[in-house]
């Protein structure tokens, strides 16, 4: 099942997805990412050198992480045009992350395609740790696939 | 946050627009490992696990959308190369040459275009777009850039873009309340 553009509503809330993060959570993110660099696996590094508690999530990982809950929510035939996010505080081991979104735009352009905007939370401990905002195609109906666009069809 | 009116140097201004670092990936596009990132963070999206659901919706398989720079993150050591292989270089240019010993990534936009497919060749440019004046922050003094890396695949087809915000600072307090360190 997929979400449809007709489904949606601005003020619309995604269910709440909560992840407990451990080493292996920031080391796996990492090296899936391909950054090498030492504080998302060297504790020593990122306590001595970066002056923080822990190793940390890096960058890719957390996009990966919010393309993976804006897809839970719509399903495949969704697709993510843009996201864009500011990272306040670092996510570490024994965090829960908490990730929480609500609908604030809904808008179709001039190919017809409907997109809703998300404004979306990754918290931990009660700290908003980044923010982010995402543009994501809806299909009009189930038969929809926002995938079938290319060129000049595919505004993201 | 304050702000010193010190001018940029020259030589920072001169590559502010302009393409560098062009380079064309020495690996092509491999589904095993865009896996580690679906594994990663636990993500069942059908499209990238399911094949008949990816031939149906995306004429084939495709990566996860966020692995967009991760076909263009060097090895952590190849033949021939020398020090430290990173990826984003005009970031750690920029430190180097302002004399910067410390970073944070604060800002991550990533716009997709066409998706990457298995087999894909991924070629990038990294371009400068802006340098701040000197800002003082809880981190540190230094200055804030904006870098974009346009991505394409084998045929020319724009892949993605994604655009940096990097604050580089001297150490002032507490260094890593806010951003991601990068060093």
């Amino acid at each position: 099942m997929s979400t449809t553009f007709e489904s949606v509503s601005v003020g619309d809330t995604l269910s709440e997805l909560g992840y407990d993060v451990t080493p292996t959570t920031v080391v796996l993110g990492a090296l899936a990412s391909r950054d090498w660099r030492p504080m998302h696996h060297d504790f020593k590094f990122a306590t001595e050198r970066n002056g923080v508690r822990d190793i940390f999530l890096n960058t890719p990982n957390q996009a990966a992480w919010f393309e993976r809950y804006i897809t839970d929510w719509t399903g495949p035939r969704g697709r993510i045009g843009r996201m864009k996010f500011r990272m306040h505080d670092s996510v570490f081991p024994g965090d829960h992350m908490v990730f929480a979104a609500s609908v604030t735009e809904m808008s179709t352009d001039e190919t017809t395609q409907g997109w809703a905007t998300l404004d979306i939370r990754l918290s931990a401990g009660g700290r908003v740790c980044t923010s982010c905002t995402a543009r994501v195609a809806l299909p009009s109906d189930p038969e929809d696939n926002p995938w079938a666009r290319r060129g000049d069809r595919w505004k993201p | 946050m304050t702000d010193s009116a010190a001018e940029l140097p020259a030589e920072i201004v001169s590559l502010i627009g302009v393409p560098q670092h062009s380079a064309t990936a020495d690996f092509t596009v491999e589904p095993a490992y865009a896996h580690n990132t679906l594994a990663a963070t636990e993500n069942a999206n059908p499209i990238y696990w399911d094949s008949s659901v990816a031939d149906d919706l995306t004429s084939g398989p495709t990566m996860p959308l966020a692995t967009l720079s991760l076909w263009m993150r060097p090895h952590y050591w190849q033949p021939g190369a020398v020090g430290e292989q990173v990826a984003l270089q005009v970031h750690f240019d920029l430190k180097a040459r302002l004399g910067l010993p410390e970073a944070v990534m604060s800002d991550n936009t990533l716009i997709f275009h066409d998706p990457v497919r298995p087999g894909d060749l991924i070629s990038h440019q990294q371009v400068l777009r802006s340098v701040s004046g000197v800002k003082t922050t809880k981190l540190g003094t230094g200055r804030f850039w904006v870098i974009d890396v346009e991505y394409h695949n084998q045929h020319g087809d724009l892949v993605g873009v994604e655009s940096y915000t990097g604050f580089g600072y001297q150490r002032s307090g507490d260094p890593a309340s806010s951003g991601e360190a990068d060093q």
